[in-house]
């Protein structure tokens, strides 16, 4: 082939620009839709979205009494509250906490306080469910693996926690019977 | 360079149309290396034998193993007491990670020492800090593998830290864990990711090597090699020298294998995992423990991640942190002290990492961090400023011989 630039060529930089581009372009939404079933694997599967509801029957919790149930592969905390633990989470002043929340929003009948009983910090599962755990400061339960404190209403007071241990979806079937999830 | 002369005829043949012998030659047995190299030079060769030893182990154990909540407590313990050679294996494995992180925290200490992070070899340095990042991903997905109290727990804490991240950090983690907990499907891609990094470590330590053969080593000194009177070829004096140090290793490699397998290791990793229970203490392994110290200390959890990554990111910036052009602190005599008031701090870290979070320990943790982070961005920084460094020898010769008259005198015998 002669070194002199072909004059064709010349004119035609701009189409093959264009080629260039939109082939690019083209490989690339091409790659990444290829690319999300990949990623998108990793999310819950469907038998693991479709685990059902659990059921707890409330009739033998006596008063100061907690139990712990499996839900979703976590511990659900279901506490029958003593009159005076009532009266402390319904008392205490709101407005210097981390979460303000009141206990009137966090429970669906005041004697019975249910908790998904995760550390909104890093996952553990906070002290407090036997009578011999340490409960913190508050005399709610206390997370040992940061130094988290919360009170009878499942509440942020002290420590790393950014908010109160969540309330899971649940609806009371009867007086004495809960449906989680 | 001058082409080796092969007298094999089948090495001559391959070499001539595939030059593998010649390329092993000239980076393993002629490769000019610095000739007052100290021991602390010996820990990259250690580091490469400590990561082959973790990738032939655990292809070994991973023939044993069975990936699945239900099984995977229990074919750990079958590898311990009933495969042939389980129970070494297993410890070498065990222990091998954490000889691993011995050598490759001294590796990057010598480099803090000596100024082996600077131009030219920035980019050698943060590969090295990739490495790191890599073997630490890597050695935690290990470690929940046996699905023990501790592995459960741990890879809940640390999966959580992803939570921190605004608005979507609930959905990251959900992903990443294939569920609502830490539950069988995080287990599998655990062993899955397990099982591969490894390989990518290969292929990043590749081209570490690759921007170290570049300049080559640095040396304790820190000035340039001037020219060949100041190097000796790799082979036979380096290879015979890290031999020796490999046997070393291996003597305190072995006495933990076989005397304390479990010393560095948790107890509560023998109970299986219980998701309905917390260990009273979570403690990571304890190659983690300054940077699970520096979490804890930030009283707030997006603080506390963001300061936990954020003691490693500072090591990729630290080729433009640090402005003095002096790389050997044997040089820099304030600096010198600041080392090891940093090595103090690592290891004061280290130790806060593994007490309870209440009382004393978080309020020294959170002046251990502040130095660590002050070490970094403040000193590393302003300190060549006020730093009045001795004077640099003119070659690597000259300290050892009695002036430079003499060091050149040598310079031109070794010329001819």
């Amino acid at each position: 082939m002669s070194k002199k630039s072909n004059p064709i060529n010349e004119k035609d930089d701009s189409k093959r620009d264009f080629l260039v581009v939109s082939t690019y372009a083209l490989a690339g939404v091409g790659a990444a839709s290829f690319v999300w079933p990949l990623i998108d694997q990793m999310n819950p599967a469907a038998d693991t979205l479709a685990l059902a509801s659990t059921e707890i029957d409330l009739s033998s919790l006596e008063e100061g009494q907690s139990i712990t149930v499996k839900w979703r592969g976590k511990p659900v905390f279901v506490r029958h509250r003593t009159p005076d633990e009532i009266k402390q989470a319904k008392e205490v002043l709101i407005d210097d906490m981390r979460d303000p929340q009141a206990d009137a929003d966090r429970v669906a009948n005041e004697k019975y306080i249910v908790l998904v009983g995760v550390c909104t910090h890093l996952g553990c599962v906070p002290l407090g469910q036997k009578t011999g755990d340490i409960k913190g400061q508050y005399g709610g339960w206390f997370c040992p693996c940061h130094g988290s404190h919360y009170d009878h209403s499942g509440r942020i007071r002290k420590g790393p926690a950014p908010t109160n241990l969540e309330v899971p979806s649940y609806k009371f079937l009867s007086d004495t019977l809960i449906r989680i999830g | 360079m001058s082409k080796p002369k092969f007298k094999n005829p089948v090495v001559k043949w391959i070499d001539y149309r595939l030059p593998i012998f010649t390329f092993m030659d000239h980076e393993l047995n002629h490769y000019p290396t610095p000739k007052n190299l100290n021991y602390f030079w010996n820990f990259g060769s250690l580091a490469g034998i400590a990561l082959v030893t973790m990738i032939i182990t655990g292809i070994v154990l991973s023939m044993n193993y069975t990936a699945h909540v239900d099984y995977a407590f229990d074919s750990v313990e079958r590898i311990m007491r009933d495969v042939n050679h389980g129970w070494l294996i297993r410890y070498i494995h065990m222990n091998g990670a954490s000889f691993f992180f011995i050598v490759v925290f001294i590796h990057i200490f010598r480099g803090l020492y000596y100024g082996s992070y600077k131009a030219p070899r920035e980019l050698l340095w943060i590969l090295g800090v990739l490495i790191l990042l890599l073997m630490m991903a890597t050695a935690f997905m290990g470690y929940v593998l046996p699905w023990g109290q501790m592995s459960f727990w741990g890879a809940t804490v640390i999966t959580n830290l992803f939570s921190a991240i605004p608005v979507v950090g609930e959905s990251i983690v959900t992903w990443l864990w294939g569920g609502f907990s830490v539950d069988n499907s995080t287990l599998n891609r655990f062993f899955s990711l397990h099982f591969v990094l490894p390989f990518v470590i290969v292929g990043v330590v590749i081209l570490h090597l690759i921007a170290l053969h570049r300049f080559g080593s640095n040396n304790p000194i820190g000035i340039d090699v001037k020219g060949t009177q100041d190097t000796i070829p790799f082979s036979p004096y380096y290879t015979i020298k890290d031999l020796f140090g490999l046997g070393v290793f291996l003597t305190f490699f072995a006495a933990a294998v076989f005397f304390f397998p479990n010393f560095m290791g948790h107890p509560d990793n023998y109970i299986e995992a219980n998701p309905m229970v917390t260990p009273a203490h979570i403690v990571p392994e304890w190659y983690f423990l300054p940077f699970y110290a520096i979490l804890r200390a930030i009283p707030d959890k997006l603080g506390g991640v963001l300061f936990m990554f954020g003691a490693i990111a500072v090591l990729f910036i630290l080729p433009w942190l640090d402005r003095s052009p002096v790389r050997s602190s044997q040089f820099r005599p304030i600096f010198k002290i600041f080392f090891w008031v940093l090595v103090a701090d690592c290891i004061l870290l280290g130790y806060l990492g593994a007490m309870p979070a209440e009382g004393i320990y978080v309020i020294l943790s959170r002046i251990a961090t502040a130095y660590y982070f002050f070490h970094f961005l403040v000193l590393f920084p302003l300190l060549p400023y006020i730093e009045k460094t001795k004077p640099l020898p003119i070659s690597i010769s000259e300290p050892v011989l009695s002036g430079a008259a003499t060091a050149s005198a040598f310079a031109t015998r070794e010329k001819k």
